[in-house]
Formats: structure tokens, sequence, C-alpha cells
């Protein structure tokens, strides 16, 4: 199998043994059956161990993989009649970012997101995900049009972080994301939404100040890259494990911190094992979150939303 | 006269927002102030970039600006407050709220410590109201000595109520940004910090309050990527760097060298992103000119 991680190693050699028996069954005869349904049962055991006890630095490792479902494969499994809409109207697209509208069980909704790359002349088109402030502004204006008509939006955070570079200086990357920051908290609909790999800081809050905020299991988000923040503390960005180990930046450290309002389980391995089901949960909890969200009035919508930034942080008052 | 008029709708400072009872809950306690470093001090300044030696007094006379090229050197937090309201005008809020150690961060605990005792400060930055020219403000300033200006917490929770207090009396609001960002050592708990503020300026905005902005040296990171862009007017001093990204980061990722003048003060009024670029000595009255300007209130529309 390509891709697969290094703990993920001892999973793949001994599901090869059990494929080795099955194999020898096959052409000599002999029954093996007890064997391999012994192997099996120890498979599956230590896939299980192994997903289980995984480090943060594992979670952050698995939440890069390739092959792990896109915005748009979410966009396009959890919508029908789905139209993607392009620009900020002011200086160009961003491929970075996508978004549209489209029905959600025969509801009208709009969707944004990150958006990475399949391969790698699509990842250097979609700048890996990495957006300009045109992204956030294109991702804004979408969310203005969806107050307007009414309709809710679902947005999906996959991001290593804001792109740090000369032309997105130049147009305000700080603007645009403070901008949004603001204008999403204030923005009159029900939004939820998906960190459904990596969110990266302030390139990933840019389209996360959302009234509920689910984490896929093994989704990341931090204030920096475990890279980064490894660079600044001791100097040295292979100590990149022991940084995402002390910045608690996994699903269980986002639920406890109360950043994040519920873990979305990923198949056994990774959403990337079982993109279908994966993209069929996102789906249920989109759909029930919308649910009990369009049954508030909006200024208690609001509210809510209000008190639960607010409640954010810790901190001493002598 | 058009000033008395002004004057008569004018409320001011009071202490409403924490009552007796509450402050009597907190008593603020402050470590005694140590030297603050590279700030003026003593009898004689160098100026960091023209050389030029200058007693502390003339130093003082241009509000910490260089006589001979016009560096401006940075003030803290305090200093800040006293060259900008009208003496004895300020009554601050919230000088009991501390950072503490949510993620058990190794050596966050001791850096607070050093901090605290290096700027008689609890946390970077001072909030308060005051009056500005005779116009009551509330007033919020960063201290760039204070781990590096950084957002925690504590900093999010001293600056979202301040913004709360301005929409609640309808005082303007002035922050004087200076801040390398969110801080690292409180994790997502300080990137939130970002929500939070912007959050609270979304209800100030809503309201009709004016908010403006100073940035100062340096500005950047999620303090530039939240509150610090969002003024009604955003002002900055001559040469502060005001960026999303840092130099290094960014030449490391376009892997080319950057301009001298980028995120710079000027560069941004350039491409857009600020208001003015105001000297040291121009910054009371230019404020003072908006304050008045906004306190007539807009025109009336017929009923």
């Amino acid at each position: 199998m390509p891709n697969e991680l290094e703990f993920e190693r001892p999973i793949l050699e001994l599901r090869q043994k059990v494929d080795e028996l099955r194999t020898l069954m096959e052409t000599t005869g002999i029954d093996l059956t007890a064997e391999v349904a012994k192997l099996e049962d120890r498979l599956a055991e230590l896939t299980r161990n192994v997903y289980q006890g995984l480090s943060a630095w594992q979670r952050v490792q698995l939440a890069r993989q390739p092959g792990r479902p896109t915005t748009l494969d979410y966009i396009r499994g959890i919508l029908t009649d789905f139209i993607e809409l392009h620009g900020d109207r002011n200086f160009r697209d961003d491929p970075a970012i996508v978004g549209g509208i489209g029905l959600l069980e025969g509801r009208p909704v709009t969707v944004i997101g990150t958006q990475k790359g399949r391969d790698t002349k699509e990842n250097i088109h979609r700048n890996f995900g990495m957006a300009h402030p045109e992204g956030y502004r294109k991702a804004l204006r979408l969310m203005k049009q969806a107050e307007k008509f009414h309709r809710p939006v679902v947005l999906f955070i996959d991001t290593a972080g804001a792109y740090p570079g000369m032309g997105g200086e130049e147009r305000g990357q700080s603007e645009a994301i403070a901008r949004n920051l603001r204008e999403m908290a204030g923005l009159r609909t029900p939004t939820v939404c998906f960190v459904t790999g990596e969110g990266g800081s302030g390139g990933a809050l840019g389209l996360g100040v959302t009234d509920r905020v689910y984490v896929l299991e093994y989704a990341w988000y931090s204030v920096i890259a475990p890279e980064s923040a490894a660079a600044i503390l001791w100097r040295d960005a292979t100590q990149a494990s022991r940084a995402a180990e002390t910045m608690r930046i996994t699903a269980p450290d986002l639920m406890e911190l109360g950043i994040a309002d519920e873990i979305i389980p990923e198949p056994m391995g990774g959403a990337q094992k079982d993109p279908a089901e994966m993209i069929a949960r996102v789906k249920r909890k989109a759909v029930e979150a919308l649910e009990s969200l369009s049954a508030l009035p909006i200024a208690e919508l609001l509210q809510a939303r209000y008190d639960k930034y607010r409640a954010m942080g810790s901190f001493a008052e002598r | 006269m058009l000033k008395d008029l002004f004057h008569k709708k004018r409320q001011y400072a009071t202490i409403a927002g924490q009552t007796a009872e509450e402050r009597m809950a907190a008593p603020v306690k402050v470590p005694a102030a140590a030297p603050k470093d590279n700030i003026p001090q003593g009898l004689v300044n160098k100026c960091q970039s023209c050389g030029a030696l200058l007693i502390s007094k003339e130093l003082q006379k241009h509000v910490y600006t260089c006589p001979q090229c016009g560096h401006h050197f940075p003030v803290d937090a305090r200093t800040r407050i006293d060259i900008t309201l009208d003496s004895d005008s300020f009554f601050e809020y919230d000088a009991g709220l501390t950072s503490v150690d949510p993620l058990s961060f190794p050596g966050y605990p001791e850096k607070l410590r050093k901090a605290q005792e290096q700027t008689g400060l609890l946390e970077g930055a001072v909030t308060g109201e005051g009056t500005l020219d005779g116009h009551p403000v509330v007033i919020g300033v960063m201290d760039s000595r204070f781990i590096m200006g950084s957002m925690g917490s504590a900093m999010g929770e001293k600056l979202t109520r301040a913004m709360e207090r301005a929409a609640q009396k309808r005082y303007p609001l002035l922050l004087f940004t200076a801040s390398g960002g969110a801080r690292m050592q409180e994790g997502i708990l300080s990137l939130m910090q970002m929500a939070k503020t912007s959050a609270a300026l979304q209800r100030l905005d809503e309201k009709g309050v004016l908010f403006v902005s100073v940035i100062t040296h340096p500005t950047t990171g999620g303090v530039s990527a939240s509150f610090a862009s969002l003024g009604d007017i955003i002002l900055a001093e001559p040469g502060a760097l005001f960026g999303f990204a840092g130099r290094r980061v960014i030449e490391q990722t376009i892997r080319q060298k950057l301009p001298d003048d980028f995120q710079t003060a000027e560069f941004n009024l350039k491409h857009g992103m600020v208001d003015r670029v105001v000297d040291r000595k121009q910054m009371r009255e230019t404020l003072a000119a908006i304050l008045r300007i906004h306190a007539v209130g807009g025109w009336a529309h017929a009923e």
C-alpha cells in the first residue's frame, strides 16, 4: 500500500502474512482456516491498538495523509446540485478556497472551504490549500450572500495556514482574516465548520468562527504548526513531535480546552481508508447540527455564538 | 459656543463597570517597577537609528522621538497613556487580570514572572478610561516588553472587557497595538482570543461606536490579523512594522529577499492598509481632531 506511515508498518506486515496464508491455502488445498482466523483476530487487535494509542505527532502525520477526502470531496458527497461560485469581485479567484451553493437533503446551504490538491500539479494550482486575502474575501462574499438568502453555511478547514507571501501582505492578509473573524461573529444565519485535517492558525480561524466546531478524530488545530513551534522553542524543526505534544493540538485536547464541540470519529485507520464512510458521517452531523441551530431565533443564535467565544481562555484575577 | 454644546453631552469618566465590592475583592498588587529595557532611561540615550546622543529631558520633550532623525523610540504602556490622555484623567480597568499556564507549557511561568518583574505590569496590556482633549475615551495600550506584547487569554480578556465597556458607555475606543502575535505558550486558547476580541468589536461596530486603532512597532501575527486591522480609522507610527507573517518566514517561503521597507507603516499606507502615518509629536492632536469630528454626531435626518 502506498503512503503507509512508519507506525502503520506492523499492521501492513501482519496483513501481508494473512494474505500469504490465504494464498497458500488456495494453492495447496491445505486447510488453514483456524490459523487464518487467529491471525485475523490478532490483526484486528493490533490495528485497534495502534490507532487508539497514537501520539500527537502520529495524528498530525495522519491528518496530512494524501487520499483523505478534500473539501470538494465532502461538498460533492453531501450536496446535490452543487454549483461552485468564484472570485472575490476585487482582485482574483483564489483556488485555495472553494465555495458555492447547493442542496443538503433538499435544503439550500452555502459551502466554503480550503482546498488542497490531489497531486502535485493540482497542489501547485491550489497553493497547497494556503489561501491569499482574496480567498478569505471570496469566503466572506459567499457568507454575506448566504445571510441574504437565509442559507446556513457549512465550512471545511484543512490548511497548514494562510500563505505567507509578498502579494498576500500587500493586499492585506491580516485585514482579510480579521474582517472574517468580526463578520462571522455577527453573521445572521447558522454556521458550522468541520476541521477535516490541518487547522493551521489564523488561516484556519479565518473560516472558523462558527456556532459549531467539529473536529475529525485525527485532525489537529493549533496556533502554530508543530514544526514552526519547534523551530522557535528549540531552534530545531526536527523536534516537531515534541512540539505537537506540548501544544495540545489533537482532537481530544481541543475538546478538553473547550474549542471543539464534538469529535467526528474516523473510520479505522483514518478518513483516507474509507472516504465514503467519512463523508457520510460528516453529512449526518451537518444535517443534525443545522436542524438544531435553525430551531433557534437569530438573536439567541448570535448570543450563544458570542457567549461561546467570550468564554474561551484561561486566566486569573488578583 | 459650539464647543460648549459638546461639553453638555459629555459624560465624564466614572468608575462604572466595576463596583466597589468587585474592586475590594480583587485588590491590585503590582510588582515594583524594575528598569525598563530598550526604553529610554537614564540621563543620556543613544538613538538606535542615527546614533545621536540625546539628553533624556530633550527626548521627553520630543515625546521619545529623535530630534535629529525622527526615529521613534519604543515607549511602555504607562508612558503612552501619559503622552496621550489629559493628565490625571486615567482610570485603570482590570489591573489584576493575569495569565495562568493552561497547557503546563515548559518555562512559561518563569517567562511570565520575568516579564512581570521587568515591566511592573501583571499582563502585557493596560486598559482603562480617561479623557483626551476633554473627550472621554476607553483606551488600551499593549506593552511590547511583556513577552513581545503577545496575546494570551488574560490579554484577550482584558481587551475584550475594555471593548465591552466602550460599547456600554458609547465612548470611543483607542487601541495602541504592539505585539508579536498570539502567545504560543497558551496554544489554541491564544488563537481564540483573536475570535473573542473580534466578536466584541463586531458588537461595538453594530452600536456605531468609533474605534481607532493605532499601530505601533511591531504589530504582527494574530494581533495584526484581528483587532489591529479592524479600526474604523487605522493610524500608524512612522516606521512601525505591521504585517501578518514574519519577514523571515516569508523570505524562506518565497526564497527571495524582501525590500527594506516591506511591511512598514509607509508600505502599508501605500498599499491602502492604514489611513495615515502619524508622527508621535502629532498623534495626540490627530486623535483629538478625530474625536472632535465624531463627538458632534452625524447629520440628523427628517423624521
